[in-house]
């Protein structure tokens, strides 16, 4: 289990201005400024959750995964994982947690992948067996088993991901913490790579916390969002609340033989083309059924297709509406 | 011209954003001269006679040295520019209405000569204030001083050539580092940065003295102690103008056939 | 022990990939300080000794420095490029693994081709020995071998404090250059060349003479206290201040992240 409490922390940054008489003036006298990358952040993550942690650039997403991860130690404030606090403990800590930068590798850049799966074999001290059985499941199920001879330098990112994925896992960690596992992706290895933390969620029982811009992934993989702004969490909650937290309008696309659309106070219709129509309804008014049962009284459906605001949409009206 | 002088004056501000670095490498080229010093001071009091000039004209041409490292080490080169060959961004460059020459030149030129600025001043003025003979003296004569200027000029622009070459061996190989390893070896030795020329047995001398890497700190520094004077400092810097001549065609020559193979290659 | 040789396998097998990067890079190494040594070989040439010391005394003092230098940029080459390992972020890379900092940051680098300049080293220290005269009995090649031992364990000191130095500022960290090349490079000759206030400091500060100096007074007959022979051994004194800063800076880190 991982829980935070009223974690807090404060940066100190220099600040750097143009100029020829400034760059002189900066030898003599640095200016600072304060940024309060994170604020009073509690949540509680369960064994076996998946949650997705999304938020804009600088809100503070990686400092998060950073005390998470022992690496980063906050001012004030409490967070215990597994009974431990990551960064008084970082050697036990680190035993139980994988972590995946899609910016970075951890692999060794000019030796096949193989190597530096043994080498973190032995970092970690995985025994022999085990290690065969983890890695012979993650080579079939991460379909790397070609590449894995390979000289990481060699790797196309998207082969390259899957092998730092596979790396994360040696160890058979109970948590894994995914920083934009996605990014810089095709839509083949993106896709492989939503399905393989699925199934590794589901059947391990891995805790898994999915930092990431790209809305598919939350979308295609987490239940529960958490969702920070500058510095401080915003929101604590399923996709589908979120969603309908933010957004009671609903548009229907209808193909339809008959004369005249019906008219009600609380159904809009956007577009006819005689045949083809869309209509935005207010879920808060009417109800999606009761919609269609309006329309079919009038006229004779063919297709109907209902479409919700997209996540990507979703998230930028949160972003206006508190304002970061 | 102008783009040019701008480009300079990009790099050059942004040399001198680094505060820290300055006053870091202040105190370690102070320090690196004054244990200099020192070491020729036990050689001065072991045999004064075999010291081949005043052991105040040493003091001086070693300051000199520290004051103008920036200028004068040929071991700082601009990762950005191997990088861009090796990778293929040169391409973008290549986009860019500037000679690819000249536009390294001048950046070279400004991140050198930024970075000489700064820390210049701070040395030769503790320098100054050190008693004779440790400290830096004037300019031998008027005129040694103005010569001084000229060749000072003369042995950084012939400096930055050499280096220039360096960058271009870059499109034949991909072992950046090791070229730069020897190159600065054979350079730092034959321009007189491991010991001054005056120090090496006369036989050598006289080859150094014709090869181009003499005229590049050696020089203009010489002629500052009055250690080389008259007529023979024109000499010399007649010298320097020739290699710099020589050295640049040589450069730019170079610089066409291998942007030429890249064109035809596609990168 | 057996994960270090697992390290070094992996490195040398990476730096193996570019060849003649490689073999150019050593050729280098030994080709500057060859250049070091034509230096003193001509300044000796010309004043025939030095404050009572000659060619073949100064050699052997060269080529100790040079040696432990060679072999301690060889192994704890990780800290000597440590900014990087910052700037990089493969410095959070090693805070996720579970295994001791300081053992991971030693076998993220280690650099091979350093043997030129050991080559170098050794080539003056095979002149220097017949030339110079000493008669190696025992205690004499125990000398040597021990002013190797601690003038590695100096070095490397001066390495990680270098590292403990670049969690606070890596722009400025130029000027520890004074201290690791500058060691090398005017530890050519004995320190006590410098004048009394620098060897001063160059035992009391920065330990060079410990390894250096003192125990050549005892190799080369101008001392006969037996004790000078295991003064390097104090050497590894200095590690302690180098490592518990190290660790501080460390500390800092992990409340600063940057």
């Amino acid at each position: 289990m991982i829980e935070l409490k009223n974690i807090s922390k404060t940066f100190k940054v220099a600040q750097r201005s143009a100029g020829f008489s400034e760059a002189v003036k900066a030898l003599f006298k640095k200016e600072y400024t304060y940024v309060n990358a994170l604020r009073d952040v509690s949540f509680t993550v369960q064994d076996g959750e998946m949650v997705g942690y999304i938020g804009p650039n600088g809100a503070g997403k990686s400092s998060t995964v950073k005390v998470m991860s022992g690496i980063l130690t906050p001012d004030s404030g409490e967070c215990i994982i597994d009974g431990l606090t990551p960064w008084k403990s970082r050697k036990e800590h680190v035993k139980n947690i994988g972590v995946v930068f899609g910016q970075r590798s951890q692999l060794w850049w000019d030796v096949p992948v193989i190597d530096s799966f043994e080498l973190l074999r032995d970092i970690y001290k995985v025994d022999e067996s085990g290690y065969k059985k983890t890695l012979s499941a993650l080579t079939e199920q991460l379909n790397i088993g070609d590449i894995i001879k390979t000289p990481v330098r060699q790797l196309s990112l998207g082969q390259r991901m899957r092998c730092e994925i596979a790396a994360s896992l040696l160890h058979s960690p109970k948590i894994l913490f995914l920083d934009e596992p996605t990014i810089g992706l095709d839509a083949v290895s993106k896709i492989a790579v939503r399905d393989f933390i699925k199934t590794l969620n589901r059947e391990n029982g891995t805790t898994v916390i999915l930092t990431t811009h790209d809305m598919q992934d939350i979308e295609a993989l987490t239940e529960r969002i958490l969702l920070i702004g500058k510095g401080r969490i915003l929101l604590d909650g399923t996709l589908s609340q979120l969603k309908n937290r933010h957004s009671t309008h609903k548009t229907l696309t209808v193909d339809y033989i008959g004369e005249k659309l019906p008219e009600a106070e609380n159904m809009t219709v956007v577009k006819d083309m005689g045949g083809h129509a869309e209509i935005v309804i207010d879920t808060s008014l009417i109800s999606v059924s009761q919609a269609v049962a309006q329309i079919s009284a009038s006229v004779e459906l063919k297709d109907i297709s209902v479409t919700g605001e997209s996540v990507d949409e979703t998230v930028v009206s949160l972003y206006k509406e508190f304002n970061i | 011209m102008k783009k040019y002088l701008s480009f300079f004056r990009i790099r050059f501000i942004a040399g001198l954003q680094y505060r820290a670095a300055a006053w870091g490498g202040i105190a370690t080229q102070f320090a690196w001269g004054f244990l200099t010093i020192l070491m020729y001071r036990a050689f001065y009091e072991t045999s004064a006679d075999s010291f081949p000039m005043t052991f105040s004209a040493l003091s001086t041409y070693i300051w000199l040295q520290q004051a103008l490292l920036a200028m004068f080490m040929f071991w700082y080169f601009d990762n950005e520019i191997f990088e861009g060959i090796t990778s293929g961004t040169i391409a973008y460059e290549l986009c860019r209405p500037c000679n690819l020459y000249s536009m390294w030149f001048v950046k070279n030129m400004a991140v050198r000569l930024s970075r000489a600025v700064l820390r210049c001043v701070p040395i030769l003025l503790v320098a100054a204030f050190l008693p004779d003979p440790y400290g830096i003296s004037l300019p031998q004569s008027f005129e040694a001083g103005a010569l001084f200027l000229i060749s000072v000029i003369l042995g950084f622009l012939v400096l930055v050539s050499l280096s220039m070459l360096v960058y271009i061996s870059a499109f034949y190989t991909i072992s950046t580092q090791g070229i730069r390893m020897l190159a600065t070896s054979v350079m730092e030795f034959l321009c007189g940065a491991v010991i001054p020329i005056p120090f090496f047995p006369v036989v050598l001398q006289r080859v150094m003295y014709v090869l181009p890497f003499a005229s590049v700190q050696s020089t203009p520094f010489l002629i500052y102690t009055g250690y080389i004077n008259g007529i023979e400092a024109l000499h010399s810097i007649g010298l320097q103008a020739i290699w710099l001549v020589l050295l640049m065609t040589a450069g730019i020559l170079l610089m066409k056939c291998s942007l030429r193979k890249i064109v035809v290659q596609g990168g | 022990m057996k994960l270090y040789l697992k390290f070094i396998a992996i490195q040398l097998k990476s730096q193996m990939q570019y060849k003649a990067s490689f073999f150019m890079t050593a050729v280098g190494q030994f080709l500057i300080s060859f250049s070091a040594f034509l230096g003193v070989y001509f300044m000796l040439s010309r004043f025939h000794s030095v404050k009572g010391f000659e060619l073949p005394e100064i050699l052997i003092c060269f080529s100790v420095v040079l040696t432990s230098f060679a072999i301690s940029e060889c192994f704890v080459r990780g800290f000597d490029v440590f900014p990087r390992l910052i700037q990089s972020g493969n410095l959070d890379r090693i805070l996720l693994r579970p295994r001791n900092e300081v053992f991971q940051v030693l076998t993220s680098n280690i650099e091979f081709t350093r043997f030129g300049r050991l080559l170098q080293a050794l080539l003056m220290l095979v002149y220097a020995v017949p030339a110079s005269g000493i008669v190696w009995s025992f205690d004499k090649i125990m000398t040597v071998v021990l002013m190797i031992i601690g003038g590695i364990a100096v070095f490397s000191s001066l390495f990680v404090l270098y590292a403990g130095i670049s969690f606070f500022t890596v722009e400025g960290i130029e000027f520890m250059n004074i201290f690791t090349d500058g060691t090398k490079e005017f530890g050519k000759y004995p320190v006590s060349i410098y004048g009394k206030g620098i060897l001063k400091f160059y035992t009391y500060v920065v330990p060079i003479a410990l390894f250096q100096y003192y125990p050549f007074l005892y190799l080369v007959g101008r001392s006969d206290s037996i004790g000078l022979i295991f003064l390097p051994l104090l050497g590894f004194l200095f590690m302690i201040p180098c490592y518990c800063f190290f660790r501080f800076g460390l500390r800092r880190y992990k409340s600063t992240g940057s």
